[in-house]
């Protein structure tokens, strides 16, 4: 019971974040909603028992991305520009059929909780036996990521070092470079 | 920056412990949520606390930017370094079992050493992409 009214209610504050956000211009309020929106996010993750899910989604939603939006803020202006208006129309039909399909695939999943679901019959349930005796990993998240399922998490590291290495030739040896070509003035 | 005095001392007592339960949820990931990924975040977010307080160019005095590109490989590198140990064990890509005596142990071995990486290279990627982008504000 309580745990709908938290759901419920979790739910209503994201829903009015996200409008917020969408009808602010003013970027660094916007920012801020993101952080709320993910923090919300984070709480709702604790509500369905998926702790290591709400931990990321506080400590990078909430936490670092917010402030790399701010220091992406300060390089630009702080209100967004106002759009010359133009027709709604097929941007609002390519939504609504988007929409409609999503809504129409949510039929087909199976009820919150279930047993007998896809995800809970395939290699969840070896997981959950012998995850312990195989792993000796109280925590089945960790036993699942780091050894089951090793070579994702592989990749996943390599991605952010990819990104690192991106940022860093994209925007990274810009100061160095500014320096000495005052040197040289 | 000069005049925040009560930002530069509440910062200077929570940094520590920002940094003490950023190794708390390294190390514990095993039997409490948490895990490499969370510990190098709420790592690096001890460091960025810092340069945002004391400045930019005091940070990078602490964190050079060629120590973290060297941290940013060195995780990645543990991590697949682990897989081709167990490969030379004798054992599968990323298997751990072969890495102690007991495969149990070798378990706790490989997962420990992995998750070591990922916060390495999660921590040292947040803080170069936070400098490249802070750094590029100052002219």
């Amino acid at each position: 019971m309580i745990d709908t009214i938290l759901d419920v209610t979790l739910l209503a504050f994201i829903a009015v974040t996200a409008i917020a956000i969408l009808r602010l211009r003013n970027l660094f309020a916007i920012i801020m909603l993101f952080g709320i929106f993910s923090l919300l996010s984070a709480g709702l993750f604790v509500v369905l028992d998926a702790a290591d899910v709400a931990f990321t989604e506080a400590a990078v939603g909430a936490g670092i991305s917010t402030v790399l939006l701010l220091a992406t803020l300060a390089l630009t202006k702080e209100h967004e520009e106002k759009i010359p208006s133009h027709r709604p129309w097929l941007p609002l039909l390519v939504v609504l059929v988007t929409g409609a399909a999503l809504i129409y695939g949510t039929l087909d999943i199976a009820p919150f909780g279930s047993a007998s679901a896809p995800a809970q019959t395939h290699v969840a349930p070896l997981y959950l036996e012998q995850g312990m005796a195989q792993t000796g990993v109280p925590n089945v998240v960790t036993g699942v990521l780091a050894s089951y399922r090793g070579f994702d998490t592989l990749g996943e590291v390599t991605v952010i070092f990819t990104a690192g290495i991106a940022v860093l030739l994209l925007i990274g040896g810009r100061r160095r470079e500014n320096q000495t070509r005052k040197e040289k003035e | 920056m000069k005049h925040n005095l009560i930002l530069r001392v509440v910062s200077k007592i929570l940094i520590p412990l920002i940094i003490l339960f950023g190794l708390y949820v390294q190390f514990h990931g095993d039997f409490g949520p948490g895990g490499g990924f969370q510990a190098g975040v709420i790592f690096s977010s001890a460091f960025i606390l810092y340069s945002l307080v004391f400045g930019l160019d005091t940070a990078e005095k602490i964190i050079p930017p060629p120590v973290l590109k060297v941290l940013a490989s060195l995780g990645v590198l543990l991590y697949a370094g682990t897989g081709v140990a167990s490969l030379l064990l004798g054992g599968n890509y990323l298997d751990y079992s072969v890495l102690a005596k007991t495969p149990l142990a070798g378990q706790h071995i490989g997962i420990i050493v992995i998750e070591l990486g990922v916060g390495i290279t999660v921590a040292a990627v947040m803080l170069i992409i936070f400098f490249a982008f802070a750094g590029r504000g100052r002219t």
